[in-house]
Protein backbone atom coordinates (compact mmCIF):
# COMPACT_ATOMS: atom_id res chain seq x y z
CA UNK A 1 0.00 0.00 0.00
CA UNK A 2 1.72 3.17 -1.14
CA UNK A 3 1.62 6.31 1.00
CA UNK A 4 -0.53 8.84 -0.81
CA UNK A 5 0.10 11.67 1.61
CA UNK A 6 2.12 12.24 4.75
CA UNK A 7 -0.92 11.81 6.99
CA UNK A 8 -2.16 8.61 5.40
CA UNK A 9 -2.05 5.48 7.57
CA UNK A 10 -4.10 3.02 5.55
CA UNK A 11 -6.15 2.63 2.40
CA UNK A 12 -8.99 0.35 1.39
CA UNK A 13 -8.63 -1.80 -1.69
CA UNK A 14 -11.78 -1.20 -3.75
CA UNK A 15 -11.04 -2.81 -7.11
CA UNK A 16 -8.54 -4.94 -8.96
CA UNK A 17 -7.85 -3.77 -12.50
CA UNK A 18 -5.50 -6.63 -13.37
CA UNK A 19 -6.01 -10.31 -12.77
CA UNK A 20 -3.30 -12.79 -11.70
CA UNK A 21 -1.22 -13.71 -14.75
CA UNK A 22 -1.82 -10.38 -16.50
CA UNK A 23 1.24 -8.64 -17.91
CA UNK A 24 1.83 -5.16 -16.48
CA UNK A 25 3.85 -2.33 -18.02
CA UNK A 26 5.46 0.39 -15.92
CA UNK A 27 2.77 2.98 -15.20
CA UNK A 28 -0.14 0.58 -15.71
CA UNK A 29 -2.96 0.90 -13.25
CA UNK A 30 -3.52 -2.43 -11.52
CA UNK A 31 -5.70 -1.56 -8.52
CA UNK A 32 -7.91 1.14 -7.04
CA UNK A 33 -7.61 2.25 -3.45
CA UNK A 34 -9.91 4.46 -1.43
CA UNK A 35 -8.33 7.03 0.88
CA UNK A 36 -9.37 10.26 2.54
CA UNK A 37 -8.75 11.88 -0.81
CA UNK A 38 -11.14 9.69 -2.71
CA UNK A 39 -10.59 6.66 -4.91
CA UNK A 40 -7.12 6.58 -6.49
CA UNK A 41 -5.56 4.44 -9.15
CA UNK A 42 -2.41 2.60 -8.15
CA UNK A 43 0.27 2.34 -10.83
CA UNK A 44 3.03 -0.23 -11.19
CA UNK A 45 6.54 1.18 -10.77
CA UNK A 46 8.08 -1.76 -12.60
CA UNK A 47 7.09 -3.93 -15.52
CA UNK A 48 6.25 -7.57 -14.97
CA UNK A 49 3.43 -9.98 -14.43
CA UNK A 50 0.86 -9.78 -11.65
CA UNK A 51 1.65 -12.98 -9.81
CA UNK A 52 -0.95 -12.79 -7.07
CA UNK A 53 -3.49 -10.52 -5.45
CA UNK A 54 -2.76 -10.65 -1.73
CA UNK A 55 -5.85 -8.98 -0.29
CA UNK A 56 -9.54 -9.22 -1.17
CA UNK A 57 -11.61 -6.24 -2.24
CA UNK A 58 -12.88 -4.24 0.71
CA UNK A 59 -9.77 -4.83 2.83
CA UNK A 60 -8.23 -1.94 4.72
CA UNK A 61 -4.46 -2.19 4.39
CA UNK A 62 -1.80 -0.28 6.34
CA UNK A 63 0.68 1.85 4.41
CA UNK A 64 3.73 -0.23 3.52
CA UNK A 65 1.99 -3.59 3.66
CA UNK A 66 1.96 -5.61 0.44
CA UNK A 67 -1.22 -5.86 -1.61
CA UNK A 68 0.03 -7.81 -4.61
CA UNK A 69 2.96 -9.84 -5.89
CA UNK A 70 4.60 -8.62 -9.07
CA UNK A 71 7.04 -10.86 -10.93
CA UNK A 72 9.60 -8.68 -12.67
CA UNK A 73 10.06 -8.82 -16.40
CA UNK A 74 12.46 -11.55 -17.49
CA UNK A 75 12.32 -13.44 -14.22
CA UNK A 76 11.18 -17.02 -14.53
CA UNK A 77 8.06 -18.01 -12.69
CA UNK A 78 8.87 -19.31 -9.26
CA UNK A 79 11.58 -16.79 -8.37
CA UNK A 80 10.71 -14.59 -5.44
CA UNK A 81 8.42 -11.91 -6.72
CA UNK A 82 8.51 -8.23 -5.93
CA UNK A 83 5.89 -7.14 -3.51
CA UNK A 84 3.98 -4.41 -5.22
CA UNK A 85 3.90 -1.50 -4.92
CA UNK A 86 7.59 -0.81 -4.93
CA UNK A 87 10.34 -3.18 -3.94
CA UNK A 88 11.57 -1.09 -1.02
CA UNK A 89 12.80 -2.94 2.03
CA UNK A 90 10.61 -0.84 4.26
CA UNK A 91 7.56 -1.94 2.35
CA UNK A 92 8.51 -5.57 2.35
CA UNK A 93 9.32 -5.66 6.04
CA UNK A 94 6.43 -3.64 7.26
CA UNK A 95 4.57 -5.37 10.03
CA UNK A 96 1.64 -7.38 8.85
CA UNK A 97 -1.41 -5.19 9.22
CA UNK A 98 -4.41 -6.43 11.04
CA UNK A 99 -6.60 -7.30 8.14
CA UNK A 100 -10.25 -7.27 9.03
CA UNK A 101 -12.51 -9.59 7.10
CA UNK A 102 -13.74 -7.81 4.04
CA UNK A 103 -17.25 -6.52 4.51
CA UNK A 104 -19.53 -8.56 2.33
CA UNK A 105 -21.76 -6.32 0.30
CA UNK A 106 -25.23 -7.09 1.61
CA UNK A 107 -27.12 -9.12 -0.96
CA UNK A 108 -25.31 -7.30 -3.71
CA UNK A 109 -26.27 -9.79 -6.33
CA UNK A 110 -29.93 -9.88 -5.47
CA UNK A 111 -31.84 -6.80 -6.53
CA UNK A 112 -34.69 -5.96 -4.22
CA UNK A 113 -38.34 -5.95 -5.11
CA UNK A 114 -37.83 -7.53 -8.48
CA UNK A 115 -35.70 -4.65 -9.79
CA UNK A 116 -33.90 -6.15 -12.69
CA UNK A 117 -30.20 -6.04 -13.33
CA UNK A 118 -28.22 -7.56 -16.17
CA UNK A 119 -25.90 -10.46 -15.30
CA UNK A 120 -22.89 -8.26 -16.11
CA UNK A 121 -24.23 -5.58 -13.79
CA UNK A 122 -24.71 -8.12 -11.01
CA UNK A 123 -21.22 -9.48 -11.43
CA UNK A 124 -19.68 -6.01 -11.48
CA UNK A 125 -21.72 -5.01 -8.41
CA UNK A 126 -20.37 -8.00 -6.52
CA UNK A 127 -16.81 -7.22 -7.61
CA UNK A 128 -17.05 -3.58 -6.61
CA UNK A 129 -19.11 -4.14 -3.49
CA UNK A 130 -21.87 -1.85 -4.70
CA UNK A 131 -25.32 -2.72 -3.33
CA UNK A 132 -27.89 -2.78 -6.12
CA UNK A 133 -30.47 -1.32 -3.74
CA UNK A 134 -31.06 2.32 -4.45
CA UNK A 135 -29.45 2.26 -7.88
CA UNK A 136 -31.29 3.86 -10.76
CA UNK A 137 -31.28 1.71 -13.87
CA UNK A 138 -30.79 3.38 -17.24
CA UNK A 139 -31.34 0.22 -19.31
CA UNK A 140 -34.65 -0.73 -20.94
CA UNK A 141 -37.54 -0.55 -18.42
CA UNK A 142 -35.18 0.70 -15.76
CA UNK A 143 -32.95 -2.36 -15.82
CA UNK A 144 -29.69 -1.80 -13.99
CA UNK A 145 -26.81 -2.10 -16.44
CA UNK A 146 -23.06 -2.39 -15.82
CA UNK A 147 -22.56 1.32 -16.41
CA UNK A 148 -25.00 2.21 -13.61
CA UNK A 149 -22.96 0.11 -11.20
CA UNK A 150 -19.70 1.70 -12.39
CA UNK A 151 -21.16 5.15 -11.93
CA UNK A 152 -22.43 4.36 -8.43
CA UNK A 153 -19.02 3.02 -7.42
CA UNK A 154 -17.48 6.40 -8.33
CA UNK A 155 -19.88 8.43 -6.27
CA UNK A 156 -18.36 9.15 -2.89
CA UNK A 157 -20.30 7.59 -0.05
CA UNK A 158 -21.34 9.74 2.91
CA UNK A 159 -18.55 8.14 4.85
CA UNK A 160 -15.99 8.92 2.13
CA UNK A 161 -17.20 12.49 2.02
CA UNK A 162 -16.90 12.84 5.77
CA UNK A 163 -13.36 11.47 5.60
CA UNK A 164 -12.45 13.89 2.81
CA UNK A 165 -13.84 16.75 4.92
CA UNK A 166 -11.69 15.65 7.87
CA UNK A 167 -8.61 15.48 5.64
CA UNK A 168 -9.23 19.03 4.39
CA UNK A 169 -9.82 20.16 7.97
CA UNK A 170 -6.53 18.65 9.16
CA UNK A 171 -4.56 20.24 6.31
CA UNK A 172 -6.14 23.66 6.82
CA UNK A 173 -5.64 23.59 10.60
CA UNK A 174 -1.99 22.85 10.03
CA UNK A 175 -1.73 25.56 7.39
CA UNK A 176 -3.29 28.08 9.75
CA UNK A 177 -1.14 26.99 12.69
CA UNK A 178 2.24 26.72 10.98
CA UNK A 179 2.33 28.98 7.93
CA UNK A 180 2.52 32.76 8.42
CA UNK A 181 0.75 33.95 5.26
CA UNK A 182 0.99 37.18 3.33
CA UNK A 183 -1.20 37.98 0.34
CA UNK A 184 -0.61 40.22 -2.66
CA UNK A 185 -3.07 40.70 -5.48
CA UNK A 186 -3.52 42.51 -8.74
CA UNK A 187 -5.96 42.93 -11.62
CA UNK A 188 -4.81 41.58 -14.97
CA UNK A 189 -6.18 42.76 -18.33
CA UNK A 190 -7.11 39.66 -20.34
CA UNK A 191 -7.83 41.43 -23.65
CA UNK A 192 -4.68 40.08 -25.31
CA UNK A 193 -5.15 36.58 -23.93
CA UNK A 194 -8.86 36.52 -24.90
CA UNK A 195 -8.11 37.61 -28.47
CA UNK A 196 -5.36 34.98 -28.66
CA UNK A 197 -7.79 32.28 -27.46
CA UNK A 198 -10.56 33.40 -29.82
CA UNK A 199 -8.20 33.28 -32.80
CA UNK A 200 -6.96 29.84 -31.77
CA UNK A 201 -10.41 28.38 -31.13
CA UNK A 202 -11.74 29.71 -34.44
CA UNK A 203 -8.92 27.89 -36.21
CA UNK A 204 -8.77 24.57 -34.34
CA UNK A 205 -11.25 21.68 -34.54
CA UNK A 206 -13.80 21.49 -31.72
CA UNK A 207 -11.90 18.68 -30.02
CA UNK A 208 -8.81 20.88 -29.56
CA UNK A 209 -10.45 24.07 -28.33
CA UNK A 210 -8.82 25.65 -25.32
CA UNK A 211 -10.28 27.28 -22.20
CA UNK A 212 -8.84 30.29 -20.36
CA UNK A 213 -8.02 28.04 -17.40
CA UNK A 214 -5.30 26.42 -19.50
CA UNK A 215 -3.71 29.84 -20.09
CA UNK A 216 -3.82 30.46 -16.32
CA UNK A 217 -1.89 27.23 -15.69
CA UNK A 218 0.48 27.93 -18.59
CA UNK A 219 1.28 31.47 -17.38
CA UNK A 220 1.57 30.44 -13.71
CA UNK A 221 4.20 27.85 -14.64
CA UNK A 222 6.21 30.38 -16.64
CA UNK A 223 6.03 33.00 -13.88
CA UNK A 224 7.25 30.41 -11.34
CA UNK A 225 10.35 29.83 -13.43
CA UNK A 226 11.27 33.46 -12.78
CA UNK A 227 10.39 33.27 -9.06
CA UNK A 228 11.61 29.80 -8.03
CA UNK A 229 11.54 30.77 -4.35
CA UNK A 230 7.75 30.34 -4.46
CA UNK A 231 7.95 26.78 -5.77
CA UNK A 232 9.10 24.50 -3.00
CA UNK A 233 8.74 23.77 0.69
CA UNK A 234 9.91 25.25 3.98
CA UNK A 235 12.05 22.91 6.00
CA UNK A 236 14.36 23.44 8.97
CA UNK A 237 14.73 27.14 8.50
CA UNK A 238 15.15 27.37 4.76
CA UNK A 239 13.32 26.98 1.46
CA UNK A 240 13.91 23.76 -0.43
CA UNK A 241 13.31 24.56 -4.07
CA UNK A 242 11.34 21.87 -5.86
CA UNK A 243 12.98 19.98 -8.71
CA UNK A 244 10.12 20.65 -11.12
CA UNK A 245 7.11 22.89 -11.45
CA UNK A 246 4.13 20.66 -10.69
CA UNK A 247 0.98 22.72 -10.44
CA UNK A 248 -1.68 21.31 -8.14
CA UNK A 249 -5.17 22.20 -9.27
CA UNK A 250 -7.79 22.53 -6.59
CA UNK A 251 -10.70 20.74 -8.25
CA UNK A 252 -14.18 21.03 -6.82
CA UNK A 253 -15.92 17.68 -7.03
CA UNK A 254 -19.53 17.38 -8.06
CA UNK A 255 -21.48 16.47 -4.97
CA UNK A 256 -19.01 18.25 -2.68
CA UNK A 257 -15.42 18.00 -1.62
CA UNK A 258 -12.17 19.19 -3.02
CA UNK A 259 -9.25 17.40 -4.54
CA UNK A 260 -5.83 18.59 -5.60
CA UNK A 261 -4.30 16.93 -8.64
CA UNK A 262 -1.03 17.87 -10.26
CA UNK A 263 -0.05 18.84 -13.77
CA UNK A 264 3.58 17.77 -13.76
CA UNK A 265 6.38 19.84 -15.29
CA UNK A 266 3.81 22.42 -16.34
CA UNK A 267 6.51 24.88 -17.45
CA UNK A 268 7.61 22.47 -20.16
CA UNK A 269 4.14 22.16 -21.73
CA UNK A 270 2.93 24.31 -24.60
CA UNK A 271 -0.67 25.50 -24.59
CA UNK A 272 -2.00 22.43 -26.42
CA UNK A 273 -0.28 20.05 -24.00
CA UNK A 274 -1.41 22.13 -21.01
CA UNK A 275 -5.01 21.95 -22.21
CA UNK A 276 -4.78 18.20 -22.72
CA UNK A 277 -3.34 17.74 -19.24
CA UNK A 278 -5.99 19.96 -17.70
CA UNK A 279 -8.83 18.19 -19.48
CA UNK A 280 -7.41 14.83 -18.51
CA UNK A 281 -6.81 15.56 -14.85
CA UNK A 282 -10.11 17.38 -14.21
CA UNK A 283 -12.08 14.65 -15.97
CA UNK A 284 -10.38 11.90 -14.02
CA UNK A 285 -10.60 13.73 -10.69
CA UNK A 286 -14.36 14.02 -11.14
CA UNK A 287 -14.83 10.43 -12.21
CA UNK A 288 -12.57 9.07 -9.47
CA UNK A 289 -9.76 7.86 -11.73
CA UNK A 290 -6.82 9.85 -10.41
CA UNK A 291 -3.44 8.17 -10.22
CA UNK A 292 -1.68 8.11 -6.90
CA UNK A 293 1.39 9.84 -8.34
CA UNK A 294 -0.69 12.83 -9.39
CA UNK A 295 -1.82 13.47 -5.84
CA UNK A 296 1.51 13.46 -4.09
CA UNK A 297 3.32 15.50 -6.73
CA UNK A 298 2.22 19.16 -6.60
CA UNK A 299 4.69 21.88 -5.60
CA UNK A 300 2.18 24.77 -5.54
CA UNK A 301 -1.63 25.03 -5.59
CA UNK A 302 -3.75 26.92 -8.10
CA UNK A 303 -7.36 27.70 -7.20
CA UNK A 304 -9.81 29.13 -9.67
CA UNK A 305 -13.13 29.92 -8.05
CA UNK A 306 -14.07 32.25 -10.87
CA UNK A 307 -16.45 29.75 -12.34
CA UNK A 308 -18.43 29.89 -9.13
CA UNK A 309 -18.90 33.62 -9.43
CA UNK A 310 -16.21 34.74 -7.00
CA UNK A 311 -14.25 37.79 -8.13
CA UNK A 312 -11.52 37.70 -5.52
CA UNK A 313 -10.16 35.00 -3.25
CA UNK A 314 -7.42 34.73 -0.66
CA UNK A 315 -6.00 31.23 -1.07
CA UNK A 316 -4.46 29.23 1.79
CA UNK A 317 -1.11 27.55 1.34
CA UNK A 318 -1.19 23.76 1.58
CA UNK A 319 1.21 22.30 4.19
CA UNK A 320 4.41 21.39 2.38
CA UNK A 321 4.20 24.32 -0.05
CA UNK A 322 5.37 27.93 0.26
CA UNK A 323 2.82 29.62 -2.02
CA UNK A 324 -0.65 29.35 -3.56
CA UNK A 325 -2.30 31.23 -6.42
CA UNK A 326 -5.97 32.17 -6.72
CA UNK A 327 -7.81 33.33 -9.83
CA UNK A 328 -11.18 35.08 -9.57
CA UNK A 329 -13.96 35.36 -12.10
CA UNK A 330 -13.35 36.98 -15.46
CA UNK A 331 -15.44 40.16 -15.54
CA UNK A 332 -15.90 42.88 -18.15
CA UNK A 333 -15.25 46.26 -16.57
CA UNK A 334 -14.26 49.79 -17.58
CA UNK A 335 -10.48 50.04 -17.85
CA UNK A 336 -8.23 52.98 -18.65
CA UNK A 337 -5.98 52.36 -21.62
CA UNK A 338 -3.97 54.99 -23.54
CA UNK A 339 -5.93 57.80 -21.92
CA UNK A 340 -9.32 56.37 -22.84
CA UNK A 341 -11.83 54.32 -20.87
CA UNK A 342 -12.53 51.01 -22.58
CA UNK A 343 -14.35 47.82 -21.61
CA UNK A 344 -11.94 44.95 -20.97
CA UNK A 345 -12.12 41.38 -19.64
CA UNK A 346 -10.29 41.45 -16.29
CA UNK A 347 -9.29 38.93 -13.68
CA UNK A 348 -8.10 39.40 -10.11
CA UNK A 349 -5.15 37.20 -9.19
CA UNK A 350 -3.96 36.74 -5.62
CA UNK A 351 -0.74 35.15 -4.47
CA UNK A 352 -0.43 33.76 -0.96
CA UNK A 353 3.17 33.43 0.21
CA UNK A 354 4.75 31.80 3.25
CA UNK A 355 6.34 34.82 4.92
CA UNK A 356 9.13 32.66 6.35
CA UNK A 357 10.21 31.70 2.83
CA UNK A 358 9.59 34.89 0.86
CA UNK A 359 8.45 38.49 1.13
CA UNK A 360 5.75 40.46 -0.64
CA UNK A 361 8.43 41.66 -3.04
CA UNK A 362 8.84 38.19 -4.55
CA UNK A 363 5.07 37.72 -4.60
CA UNK A 364 4.74 40.98 -6.53
CA UNK A 365 7.45 39.87 -8.97
CA UNK A 366 5.48 36.68 -9.57
CA UNK A 367 2.29 38.62 -10.35
CA UNK A 368 4.18 40.91 -12.73
CA UNK A 369 5.65 37.92 -14.56
CA UNK A 370 2.21 36.29 -14.66
CA UNK A 371 0.63 39.37 -16.24
CA UNK A 372 3.33 39.36 -18.95
CA UNK A 373 2.96 35.63 -19.62
CA UNK A 374 -0.82 35.45 -19.71
CA UNK A 375 -0.89 35.95 -23.46
CA UNK A 376 1.19 33.03 -24.73
CA UNK A 377 4.23 33.79 -26.88
CA UNK A 378 3.54 30.95 -29.28
CA UNK A 379 1.31 31.51 -32.32
CA UNK A 380 -2.41 31.05 -31.63
CA UNK B 1 -36.40 15.84 -35.84
CA UNK B 2 -36.70 18.38 -33.05
CA UNK B 3 -37.51 15.67 -30.50
CA UNK B 4 -34.48 13.60 -31.45
CA UNK B 5 -32.20 16.60 -31.25
CA UNK B 6 -33.56 17.53 -27.84
CA UNK B 7 -33.18 13.97 -26.56
CA UNK B 8 -29.60 13.85 -27.82
CA UNK B 9 -28.77 17.18 -26.17
CA UNK B 10 -30.22 15.96 -22.87
CA UNK B 11 -28.18 12.76 -23.13
CA UNK B 12 -24.98 14.77 -23.74
CA UNK B 13 -25.71 16.92 -20.68
CA UNK B 14 -26.45 13.85 -18.60
CA UNK B 15 -23.03 12.43 -19.42
CA UNK B 16 -21.25 15.62 -18.46
CA UNK B 17 -23.21 16.29 -15.27
CA UNK B 18 -24.34 12.85 -14.08
CA UNK B 19 -25.60 14.27 -10.77
CA UNK B 20 -27.83 16.83 -12.47
CA UNK B 21 -31.17 16.16 -14.06
CA UNK B 22 -31.20 18.04 -17.38
CA UNK B 23 -34.58 16.68 -18.47
CA UNK B 24 -36.13 18.34 -15.41
CA UNK B 25 -34.70 21.78 -16.30
CA UNK B 26 -37.04 24.42 -17.68
CA UNK B 27 -36.49 24.76 -21.45
CA UNK B 28 -35.39 28.38 -21.00
CA UNK B 29 -33.31 27.90 -17.84
CA UNK B 30 -29.58 28.63 -17.99
CA UNK B 31 -27.76 25.32 -18.43
CA UNK B 32 -24.52 26.46 -16.79
CA UNK B 33 -26.33 27.59 -13.66
CA UNK B 34 -28.90 24.82 -13.57
CA UNK B 35 -26.36 22.04 -13.93
CA UNK B 36 -23.38 23.79 -12.32
CA UNK B 37 -21.24 23.57 -15.48
CA UNK B 38 -17.85 25.28 -15.54
CA UNK B 39 -16.11 26.33 -18.76
CA UNK B 40 -14.43 22.93 -19.07
CA UNK B 41 -17.79 21.16 -18.74
CA UNK B 42 -19.30 23.53 -21.28
CA UNK B 43 -16.52 22.83 -23.76
CA UNK B 44 -17.13 19.09 -23.26
CA UNK B 45 -20.80 19.73 -23.98
CA UNK B 46 -19.93 21.52 -27.25
CA UNK B 47 -17.59 18.64 -28.14
CA UNK B 48 -20.33 16.10 -27.41
CA UNK B 49 -22.78 17.99 -29.66
CA UNK B 50 -20.16 17.92 -32.40
CA UNK B 51 -19.72 14.18 -31.99
CA UNK B 52 -23.38 13.24 -31.63
CA UNK B 53 -25.06 15.71 -33.98
CA UNK B 54 -22.22 16.68 -36.29
CA UNK B 55 -22.65 20.40 -35.54
CA UNK B 56 -19.70 22.72 -35.05
CA UNK B 57 -20.73 25.54 -32.75
CA UNK B 58 -18.36 28.51 -33.02
CA UNK B 59 -17.39 30.20 -29.75
CA UNK B 60 -19.24 33.38 -30.70
CA UNK B 61 -22.46 31.30 -30.81
CA UNK B 62 -22.04 29.94 -27.25
CA UNK B 63 -24.57 32.43 -25.89
CA UNK B 64 -27.22 30.97 -28.22
CA UNK B 65 -26.89 27.51 -26.64
CA UNK B 66 -27.12 28.70 -23.04
CA UNK B 67 -30.61 27.17 -22.67
CA UNK B 68 -32.10 23.89 -23.82
CA UNK B 69 -34.52 25.61 -26.24
CA UNK B 70 -31.76 27.82 -27.63
CA UNK B 71 -29.47 24.84 -28.02
CA UNK B 72 -32.11 22.89 -29.98
CA UNK B 73 -32.66 25.89 -32.30
CA UNK B 74 -28.94 26.48 -32.89
CA UNK B 75 -28.19 22.80 -33.50
CA UNK B 76 -31.03 22.51 -36.00
CA UNK B 77 -29.95 25.68 -37.78
CA UNK B 78 -26.31 24.58 -38.02
CA UNK B 79 -27.24 21.03 -39.01
CA UNK B 80 -29.69 22.20 -41.66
Amino acid sequence: MPSLGSDMEAGTLVAWRRAPGDPIARGDVYAEVETDKGVLEIEAYEAGVLEAQLVPIGTKVAVGAPIALLRKEGEPSGTPAVRAPGPSVAAAEAPTPSVPAPPMPPSAAHPPNGRRATPRAKRRAAELGVPLEGLTGTGPDGTIVEEDVERASRRPSDEARARMRRAIAAAMERSNREIPHYWVGTTIDLAGASAWLAARNARLPVAERTVMGALFVHATARALRLTPGLNGSWSEGRTLQAGGIHIGLAIALRGGGLMTAAIRDADELDVAATMRALDDVVGRARSGHLRASELSAPTITLTSLGERGVERLMPRIAPGHVAAVGFGRIVERPWASDGAVVVRPLVEVTLAGDHRASDGHEGAAFLGALASAIRPEEEP
Amino acid sequence: MSRDVRATIVRCLQEIAPEGNPSALAPNADLREGLDLDSMDFLRFVQALHRELGVTIPEREYRTIATLDGCVRTCERLAG
